[in-house]
């Protein structure tokens, strides 16, 4: 689960990382009030979406006075910001972010995640700030200092220290860099998060550590144990067919192809996927409907299937081990029967119950089009949606 | 012969009597599987489908020699299960519970170091020897007694391949399921490394999905140290990047990651890919054939 940045610094500033001075506003008004608040003489402001890369779109504008907040801010929110992040509809922009803009002498790169290789959280710094770090580690492997952290011990001070030191962040600036980094992994672990990063992280001033940009992102299965951090979810924010569908039980992803899928299993969700191309086609979507799918759950998959309208086609392929091929025959039939489906339905069944399944089907009179294994499935599909 | 299950291994199920592990159990048993006991904690003492139920692992060790270990338990309190598994010397342990956090499985892998036991999954169909002992949720009559070894992070594509290979009369040593989540026990490594020291296993199928680098660290050591041919599949040639495909691991994030990088990188090294997942079980024959 994503969180946007003044969530972030929220989150982080309550663990003792130093973050700018700053608020969200959701109109030009409050931005302008904001601004008036923090003082100063230079402001910046960031519209808040899900999406890195907001500079390049035009969603970070300094303002030298607060007139200049108010009309950044009424520029911005409720604009459409596209960014290398976004497709080219690009993201509604409901808030922005004010901060007290800041005058920096260096930038820096830390970040924390859960490293597969190593099966620990590893921690990744570099000297080369507010650059996109995996571009500095391809082109130059000896910026980026990677260090796997034993969970026995955390993140102790000499690691830290050890760290810094080969960032170059010395002398006052290394006890300041010390506690900042035990204090995001510290948020880290106690928030189960999968992703944390600042960057830039930055010396201001000639000799003060700050967050200037930070990001984080939840592990959506521990989220329940945090309700601040669940709170933070914004929905706006999500493909409201994945929201609806993950309310279901189910794990949809839109994608851009015109036959609709409909699966168990995420491997097999995938492998499904690729046979629809093999043949030539485009798959709409990703749909696992996981284990022990009730009729009325794969009743809702085919609702939710069609509410994409470049679907032309459904493939429905299960391979019931902890499903029951029954159920999920009762479950077509209810969706042909209640929802009026025009697009041609391939079903391919197999499993447990296979044949109490396929005797729903044959009795229900629905004209479906029965596929025998996944070769036939994806190719009966792809070839429905030429000949509808 | 097999791999790290068989029909001496002494299963217990850790979550035995809830409505899932029950099902579950029923099915292992009717397989032919040696379940030996259960536990829930709170309800040692007990009996559920005619074996005693302990409070604890441990018990269940030491009463009913208990070495192989199905975790049925929530996802929430599945890795204080794994953990209670390796304290108490339990050697396989299978992981079934999906949606475990990923920061409570990081500290089961620390706490394994120095242990001898070994974990499949989390969110596994599970570890299935043939006829002879079933660890897991899936479907028992598509699996068939025979010389091939598989290997696979999905379970329902494992259900898939194995129907392909049964049906063409290829039955398997062992199915091993190693799970989907990016933080798990075992790895390819492990299983192929156990198959190779298999008499028999004539063959291994490793299935593999997008994400991490796992299947080509698998490819790489099978280059270097395997005597037996390996067939290979990664799904998800059609996934667009950074987009997470059910597993928590499945997700694009660089270029090595993708499905066809992974394929090319594996028949390079010598892994005979499949690239239609339709043809798993015709490659099989195949290459048992050349």
């Amino acid at each position: 689960m994503n969180i946007h940045e003044y969530q972030t610094k929220e989150l982080l500033k309550s663990f003792g990382v130093p973050v700018p001075d700053g608020r969200v506003a959701d109109s030009e008004a409050s931005a302008g009030m904001i601004a008036e608040e923090i003082g100063g003489e230079r402001w910046v402001v960031k519209a808040q979406i899900h999406a890195g890369g907001r500079g390049k779109g035009g969603g970070v504008q300094l303002a030298d006075s607060i007139d200049e907040v108010r009309k950044h801010a009424d520029h911005i929110i409720g604009s459409r910001l596209i960014t290398p992040q976004t497709n080219s509809a690009g993201k509604l922009v409901q808030r922005v972010l004010v901060e007290a803009a800041q005058n920096i002498t260096r930038e820096y790169y830390l970040g924390l995640i859960i490293d597969r290789v190593a099966q620990r959280i590893t921690i990744i710094a570099s000297a080369s700030g507010g650059m996109d770090i995996e571009e500095v580690a391809k082109t130059d492997p000896d910026k980026v200092v990677r260090v796997a952290i034993d969970p026995a011990v955390g993140l102790p001070e000499f690691l830290c220290r050890k760290i810094a030191a080969r960032i170059g962040l010395t002398g006052p600036l290394m006890p300041q860099a010390v506690k900042l980094m035990r204090a995001l992994y510290r948020c880290f672990r106690d928030k189960d998060a999968l992703m944390a990063e600042i960057n830039p992280l930055a010396i201001v001033d000639g000799d003060r550590l700050l967050a200037i940009d930070a990001k984080m992102s939840f592990d959506g299965n521990a989220v329940h144990r945090y309700p601040e951090i669940t709170n933070y979810r914004d929905f706006d924010e999500e493909d409201p067919k994945e929201v609806e569908a993950s309310g279901h039980g189910l794990n949809y992803i839109a994608l851009d192809g015109n036959v609709g899928c409909i699966v168990n299993g995420a491997g097999l969700a995938m492998a499904t996927m690729d046979a629809i191309s093999l043949h030539g086609g485009a798959p709409a979507n990703f749909l696992d409907v996981g284990g022990g799918a009730s009729p009325e759950k794969i009743a809702n998959a085919f609702r939710i299937v069609r509410k994409d309208p470049n679907v032309k086609a459904i493939l429905l392929n299960i391979f019931a081990g902890i499903n029951r091929c029954d159920w999920v025959a009762e479950g077509v039939v209810q969706a042909m029967q209640k929802q009026a489906i025009s697009e041609p339905v391939v079903v391919r069944l197999s499993g447990t119950n296979y044949e109490l399944g396929q005797e729903i089907l044959k009795k229900s009179g629905l004209p479906f089009i029965h596929a025998k294994d996944l070769d036939d499935a994806a190719g009966k599909a792809v070839g429905a949606v030429g000949n509808p | 012969m097999s791999v790290f299950i068989n029909k001496n291994s002494r299963v217990i199920y850790q979550g035995f009597t809830g409505q899932h592990a029950t099902f579950h159990a029923q099915e292992a048993i009717k397989h032919g599987t040696n379940i030996v006991a259960g536990v829930t904690p709170g309800k040692g003492g007990n009996t559920h489908l005619d074996r005693p139920v302990f409070d604890t692992v441990s018990d269940a060790v030491s009463q009913a020699g208990a070495d192989v270990s199905g975790i049925f338990v929530p996802p929430q309190f599945a890795a204080d299960a794994i953990l209670e598994a390796i304290e108490a010397g339990i050697k396989t342990i299978v992981v079934i519970a999906d949606g475990i956090p990923v920061q409570d499985m990081v500290r089961v892998k620390r706490y394994i170091i120095g242990h001898d036991s070994i974990i499949f999954g989390p969110n596994t169909a599970g570890v299935i020897t043939p006829s002879e002992c079933k660890v897991g949720i899936m479907p028992a009559n598509i699996y068939q007694p025979g010389r091939i070894g598989v290997v696979s992070r999905s379970g329902t594509l494992n259900y898939e391949a194995v129907a392909q290979m049964t049906a063409l009369g290829h039955g398997q040593s062992t199915s091993v399921g190693i799970g989907g989540d990016p933080i798990n026990g075992a790895n390819f490594v492990d299983v192929l490394s156990a198959f190779n020291d298999d008499p028999d296993t004539d063959a291994v199928v490793l299935i593999g999905e997008i994400g991490g680098t796992q299947e080509v660290d698998a490819a790489e050591w099978a280059s270097a140290n395997m005597n037996k041919p390996v067939i290979g599949f990664i799904a998800g040639v059609s996934a667009p990047t950074g987009r997470r495909m059910g597993h928590a691991g499945a997700i694009i994030s660089g270029e090595a990651d993708t499905a066809e990088a992974k394929m090319n990188r594996m028949e390079e090294l010598g892994v005979h890919v499949v690239r239609n997942p339709a043809d798993i079980g015709k490659t099989v024959d195949r290459v048992l054939k050349a």
